[in-house]
């Protein structure tokens, strides 16, 4: 169907991308000034992408931040996506509303709240905070995201391919792993994508998780930033912008070109 | 039951256990407890040592001391009540931004919409607080938006944005516009766009025919919308702490200091249990909408 848009409906689009777009757009063209008067435009340079890689408490924190989020996101698809298969292929087991409801609840649970009882819990047990008490905050959140994620692709998938499967010998972990595991992959892959951005982002959770020798980049931002603009914070923002800009668009490239070939074979298949 | 199969549920469900039921077990502990000067700062600590009795008088020396002191310091309701409000105006907000956006998202070629749905989730992708931080440039009181508007002479003295609630309006409706934008869109999308013509053939006006057809049949997403808006909005607490200032109070950013700041932790487990029970309500509702919707759609 192809319709001509109205005026109004220009006029929306138009409107409402540039209000998505222009703050983050005059973040990346201020990041190139050359005043330390973030609101006064001094010329064009990139003095501040040099500051930035010499200095180190952001050097330090942005390592930081990766580690947490490469190791948070892994086990948080592990479990993520164990606990979406026990959900759509489980069956009934004791406690099962139960354990619906702890894979919902921190979707919609306030972080302040999830960090909170975190921390809590950290001093009740006696672990000290640290790396290792962000990552298990961050996998905790994340893999009920990527349980949604990889549930939602459990259940529109062709049930009867693993059921043939087990009819001709596999045992049910083969089945697993040749059959339906091929299948969720993608969906397993953007829940790890979804994850470690979700970790990468998190300022709340990881604050009240971390202690004094762990800052993630987020909690370094938030406290260079309370303090006012600086052209710094334009230049890390800008960099990090353009990271997850280029993730989002090369994945989306390839699960568009993912989904015409399948559909080429389905055609190929169906003349046969 | 095999032993495959008991390890598959048995491990994320004793990590959700011990990392989401347990914590959340102890802040309601603590809420109960009262603050101490000591390591735990609150009174009484569990000591299993003690055998029977030990539990016994643990249980006994819990009271609801902080949720009475809660209702008694006018600063904590208050925060309540214009969490509330703040929640509320902004997610009205949003969805008078985000309808037109979604509304001429459905309308347009099918050979953009892919295109069209990308610029709306990447923000989605992009650090949240990075997103928020954007706006201080703007509207701070010598930002670029005072700037432009001294130099048209619409103004002669810069508008007072920054530290008010209106720039928690405007993070608000910012950050969370694709979560309204995607959930409407999807229900114009699936629309018969042969409702909109028979109402047209028997006589209405095209906003009529809006009002009448299309309004009524994008309810379920508007309100799918709204409150994947309003639900996080509530315990919000970056943008009321960058863009809010000391005036606007939020009890997310309550809720932040009673325990960075004051250090009291039974308040501040108080706080979040209180916020917890306000959020419920909402988040039932969300849940009956969700059901019903996915009901219709079979």
């Amino acid at each position: 169907m192809n319709r001509r848009m109205s005026w109004f409906n220009v006029t929306s689009l138009t409107l409402g991308f540039a209000f998505l777009y222009l703050p983050m757009l005059i973040l990346i063209i201020y990041s190139f000034n050359s005043s330390k008067l973030v609101t006064v435009w001094a010329g064009f340079s990139t003095k501040w992408y040099g500051e930035l890689l010499h200095n180190q408490q952001f050097l330090d924190a942005a390592w930081v931040t990766l580690r947490v989020g490469v190791m948070s996101s892994t086990a948080a698809t592990v479990l993520g996506t164990m606990a979406a298969y026990v959900m759509v292929r489980g069956g009934r087991f004791f406690g099962r509303t139960l354990f619906s409801g702890m894979i919902y609840a921190p979707l919609v649970m306030p972080e302040v709240i999830t960090g909170l009882s975190l921390l809590l819990l950290f001093i009740a047990i006696g672990l000290d905070r640290g790396i290792f008490t962000i990552v298990l905050a961050h996998t905790t959140f994340s893999m009920c995201y990527v349980s949604v994620v990889v549930s939602s692709r459990l259940m529109t998938f062709d049930r009867s391919l693993e059921e043939a499967a087990l009819d001709l010998g596999c045992s049910p972990f083969d089945a697993f792993k040749s059959v339906t595991l091929p299948i969720i992959t993608p969906a397993v892959i953007s829940g790890w994508l979804l994850a470690f951005t979700l970790s990468l982002d998190d300022l709340v959770i990881a604050s009240f998780a971390s202690g004094p020798s762990s800052t993630t980049l987020p909690i370094k931002i938030f406290s260079a930033v309370r303090l006012g603009v600086s052209p710094e914070i334009n230049a890390l923002s800008t960099i990090m912008i353009g990271i997850v800009a280029t993730g989002v668009i090369t994945t989306s490239l390839i699960s568009k070109n993912a989904i015409r070939r399948q559909r080429q074979e389905e055609l190929e298949g169906t003349k046969q | 039951m095999n032993l495959r199969r008991l390890t598959l549920i048995l491990v994320p469900y004793l990590w959700l256990m011990g990392f989401f039921l347990v914590p959340f077990l102890i802040v309601v502990k603590i809420a109960l407890s009262d603050t101490a000067i000591a390591i735990p700062p609150y009174w009484p600590v569990l000591d299993l040592s003690a055998g029977w009795t030990g539990i016994k008088e643990f249980f006994s020396e819990l009271d609801f001391e902080n949720f009475v002191f809660l209702t008694e310091d006018s600063l904590y309701w208050k925060s309540y009540l214009s969490s509330l409000q703040i929640a509320s105006i902004s997610t009205f907000l949003t969805l008078l931004v985000g309808y037109p956006i979604a509304y001429a998202m459905a309308q347009a070629p099918d050979e953009w919409r892919p295109t069209l749905m990308m610029l709306v989730i990447l923000p989605f992708w992009t650090s949240f607080l990075i997103r928020v931080y954007s706006w201080v440039g703007i509207i701070a009181n010598e930002g670029l938006l005072n700037q432009f508007l001294l130099w048209t002479g619409l103004i002669s003295e810069p508008l007072q944005i920054m530290n008010t609630p209106t720039a928690v309006y405007i993070g608000i409706v910012y950050t969370y516009l694709p979560f309204m934008i995607l959930p409407i869109y999807a229900t114009l999308e699936k629309m018969d766009g042969s409702l909109i013509e028979a109402a047209v053939d028997l006589g209405c006006s095209r906003g009529k025919a809006f009002w009448l057809v299309t309004l009524p049949l994008s309810r379920p997403g508007m309100i799918a919308g709204c409150f994947l808006v309003f639900i996080p909005a509530l315990g919000e607490f970056v943008i009321p702490s960058l863009l809010g200032g000391s005036q606007t109070l939020m009890i997310g950013k309550v809720l932040w200091e009673e325990f960075f700041s004051n250090r009291d932790w039974p308040v501040a487990a108080a706080v979040a249990v209180v916020l917890l029970m306000i959020l419920v309500i909402p988040i039932m509702l969300f849940q009956r909408n969700q059901e019903r919707q996915e009901e219709a759609g079979r």
